[in-house]
C-alpha cells in the first residue's frame, strides 16, 4: 500500500500511557465482558418454530396471498386482470370465463400465483378494485417442488377461510376511532 | 509384572477413548459457550435419535460426527492427491501422538491385580512412563503438526489455502521459541524433562510454578494459546475475515481430522500449562506428595488434574470471546519483541535464583518459596511494564521505513487538509 495518496487523511491514534500500553486494561475488559454476558446470560433468541414473532399488525402485514370470498361464499374477484397488471414480478396468471352469476361479466376460471416468482409488495392488493386479493400475515411457506408453490384458486380460497376471522376484508374492518387501528370485525 | 504392551495398550484404549469424547463435548461446550456469552441460547435441539427427546442439545455431537462422516468424499480435481490426503493425517496422528507422554493423572496403587499376577509397582498414568526426553517429545509432535499446516496449504493447490498455510507456519514457528523459553525455566527448577518429575517437584515443595515464575507462565500460556491457533492468535483460520487458511480446500471427514487435531493442540496446551504451571495432580491438603499413593489419593490426583484442565480449557473457551484478533504485524511483533525477550529474562531470573537466590533466601531465614514467588511477581511487573514502554501494542499499521521503528510515531504530523 502506498501512503502518499493525497486523498487518504491519517488520523493519529490517542496516545496511551503506560497502563495503556501494557494491554492489561484491555485483558481484563475483554476477560470482564464476556464473564458478565456468561453468567448474567439473558438469552434473545426466539425458539422457532415452537414460539412465533408476534405480528405487529396482521391486517397490514405483506405474506401469502389469499382471495376473499362475499356473503355467499362466491369467489369476489371479477377477473379484470388489474392485480396480474400491476404486479411487478408477472406473479398472478388468471383465466377468465363469462360469470354465472348476474352481478358481474366475468369471474376467474383459473387463478394461479406462483408464490416463488412473488415478491410480496403488496400491489396486487392495492390495485384490485373489488378487494378480492389480499395479503395475509402467513409468512412461513414451504413447498417440497416448485410446483406446490403455485398456488392455485382453490388454496387460495382456502388461506381465505383460516384468515378470515383475524384479518378481516378492508369493509368489515372496525377501525378503533382512539387508536386507529383496525380490529377484528365480523367477516 | 504386567506386560509392558498389555499396559501400555489398556491406557492408549483409555486416552484415545476419553480424548475423542472429550473433543467431541468440548465442541459442545464451546458452541454453548459462546453463545451464552453472546446471549444466545446455543445448540439445544439435537437428543436422542428419532426421538423427540431433546437432552438440552447433548445429541449434538453425534450429529456433527454423522455429518461430517457422511459427506461426499470429494477430490478436488486441482489437488496434489498424495499431500492432501498426508496433511490431515500428519495433523491428527501428531496431535495424538503427543499424549503419549503426557500423564493422566499421578499413580495407581499395585494392588489393583490379584496377588498371583505378580504386580506390585505402582502404575504410571501416562502412556510411556518413565520417558526422560518427555517434554522434547511434546516439542517434537508439536512441530510435526507445522507439516500438516504446511502440506496442506501446498496441497490444496490454491493461492488461498498457500497464503493461509504460510501465515499460519510462520505464526507456529514464531511462538516455538517464546514456548521452548517459558519451559526452560521449569526445567531448570525441576532438573528434568519428565512431566512427572515436573509435577512430582512442585507437590514437594508446595509451590506450583506460577506462583514462583509468574512471568514464565505469562509467556508460555501466551505461546500455548498461538501453538493452539486459539483466537486471540487464530490467524490460521480467521474465519470472519480472511479465507479459511490452509484447510479451505477440505470437507468431510478430512476437515474433521484437522478440526478434532486443533481441538487436541487446545487440550495439549492445558495439559502443559496445567503440568508445567499449576502443579499437576496436587492440591494442597488433598492429594498428598509422595511417591507412593493410596487408593483416595491416586482417584484424588486424577480428578484434580483433570479439573484444572477442564478449567485451563473454559478459560481457552472465554478468552476466544474476550479479546479482538492480533493483526498480523502485531502478532509478530508480540512474540518476536516482547514475548521472546521476556522469555529470556525468565531464564536468566531462574537460572539466577537457583544460582544463588536460594542460597540467599535460607541466610537471610527467609523461606525459600515465598522469596522466590515475591521475586517472581516483581521481575513479572518490571519486564511487562519495560516491554510495555519498549514495544507498546501497535495500534498503526503504515507500511514503516525500517522494522525497528516504533509501531506507531507519537509525534504524528496531521498535515492541515489532505493527508501525506
Amino acid at each position: 500500500m502506498k501512503n502518499d495518496n493525497s486523498k487518504v487523511q491519517w488520523v493519529a491514534p490517542p496516545k496511551l500511557g503506560l497502563l495503556g500500553k501494557s494491554y492489561l486494561m484491555l485483558f481484563l475488559h475483554g476477560l470482564v465482558t464476556a464473564m458478565r454476558h456468561l453468567l448474567f446470560h439473558k438469552s434473545i433468541t426466539l425458539q422457532s418454530p415452537d414460539e412465533r414473532h408476534a405480528i405487529a399488525d396482521p391486517v397490514h402485514y405483506r405474506g401469502v396471498h389469499r382471495l376473499n370470498k362475499d356473503e355467499q361464499g362466491r369467489v369476489k374477484c371479477v377477473a379484470c386482470f388489474l392485480c396480474a397488471t400491476a404486479c411487478p414480478a408477472h406473479c398472478i396468471d388468471i383465466v377468465a370465463e363469462e360469470s354465472p352469476w348476474p352481478d358481474r361479466e366475468k369471474y376467474p376460471k383459473v387463478f394461479n400465483i406462483d408464490e416463488l416468482r412473488c415478491i410480496f409488495c403488496g400491489m396486487c392488493e392495492q390495485a384490485c378494485p373489488v378487494e378480492a386479493i389480499e395479503l395475509t400475515s402467513f409468512y412461513d411457506l414451504t413447498g417440497a417442488s416448485r410446483e406446490e408453490m403455485i398456488f392455485d384458486k382453490e388454496k387460495l380460497l382456502s388461506v381465505f377461510d383460516q384468515t378470515k376471522d383475524r384479518e378481516p376484508m378492508p369493509s368489515k374492518r372496525v377501525i378503533s376511532a382512539t387508536t386507529g387501528v383496525a380490529a377484528g370485525g365480523q367477516a | 509384572m504386567l506386560p509392558i504392551a498389555l499396559d501400555a495398550l489398556i491406557k492408549i484404549a483409555v486416552v484415545i477413548g476419553g480424548l475423542m469424547t472429550a473433543a467431541a463435548y468440548l465442541v459442545l461446550a464451546e458452541r454453548w459457550i459462546a453463545a451464552w456469552i453472546q446471549d444466545r441460547e446455543g445448540p439445544n435441539r439435537v437428543g436422542v435419535p428419532l426421538t423427540k427427546i431433546r437432552l438440552f442439545g447433548l445429541g449434538q455431537p453425534l450429529a456433527d460426527g454423522v455429518k461430517f462422516i457422511f459427506k461426499a468424499e470429494y477430490t478436488p480435481g486441482h489437488v496434489d492427491k498424495g499431500l492432501y490426503f498426508l496433511a490431515p493425517v500428519m495433523i491428527f496422528a501428531s496431535a495424538l501422538a503427543v499424549f503419549a507422554v503426557i500423564p493422566f493423572g499421578g499413580l495407581l496403587p499395585g494392588n489393583i491385580f490379584p496377588a498371583s499376577w505378580g504386580v506390585s509397582e505402582p502404575i504410571n498414568l501416562v502412556i510411556a512412563p518413565r520417558l526422560d526426553v518427555g517434554m522434547i517429545y511434546v516439542f517434537a509432535m508439536g512441530s510435526i503438526a507445522i507439516y500438516g499446516v504446511v502440506l496442506g496449504g501446498w496441497a490444496s493447490n490454491n493461492k488461498y489455502s498457500f497464503l493461509g498455510g504460510l501465515r499460519s507456519s510462520a505464526q507456529l514457528i514464531a511462538y516455538e521459541l517464546p514456548m521452548g523459553l517459558g519451559i526452560l525455566g521449569v526445567v531448570l527448577s525441576a532438573g528434568s524433562l519428565r512431566l512427572d518429575t515436573i509435577m512430582q517437584q512442585q507437590a514437594q515443595t508446595g509451590a506450583w510454578n506460577a506462583f514462583v515464575q509468574p512471568l514464565g507462565m505469562v509467556v508460555f500460556c501466551v505461546a500455548a494459546f498461538a501453538e493452539a491457533t486459539r483466537l486471540p492468535f487464530d490467524l490460521p483460520e480467521a474465519e470472519q475475515e480472511l479465507i479459511g487458511g490452509y484447510h479451505t480446500e477440505y470437507f468431510g471427514i478430512k476437515l474433521m481430522m484437522y478440526l478434532v487435531g486443533e481441538y487436541l493442540h487446545m487440550i495439549t496446551a492445558a495439559f502443559l500449562i496445567v503440568i508445567l504451571f499449576f502443579g499437576g495432580w496436587h492440591f494442597w491438603g488433598l492429594t498428598g506428595s509422595s511417591d507412593t499413593v493410596t487408593w483416595t489419593q491416586a482417584i484424588l490426583r486424577i480428578i484434580v488434574l483433570n479439573v484444572k484442565v477442564l478449567g485451563m480449557i473454559f478459560f481457552f473457551m472465554v478468552a476466544r470471546w474476550s479479546w479482538a484478533r492480533f493483526r498480523y504485524d502485531q502478532l509478530m511483533s508480540l512474540a518476536w519483541l516482547v514475548m521472546l525477550p521476556m522469555g529470556m529474562v525468565n531464564i536468566a531470573y531462574v537460572a539466577v535464583w537457583q544460582e544463588y537466590g536460594e542460597q540467599l533466601a535460607t541466610q537471610a531465614g527467609l523461606p525459600p518459596q515465598i522469596a522466590m514467588a515475591v521475586c517472581g511477581w516483581a521481575v513479572l511487573v518490571a519486564t511487562w511494564f519495560v516491554g510495555a514502554s519498549m514495544a507498546p501494542p501497535a495500534g498503526d499499521n503504515r507500511p514503516r521505513r525500517t522494522p525497528l521503528e516504533p509501531s506507531f510515531p507519537m509525534n504524528l504530523e496531521i498535515p492541515e487538509g489532505a493527508g501525506r
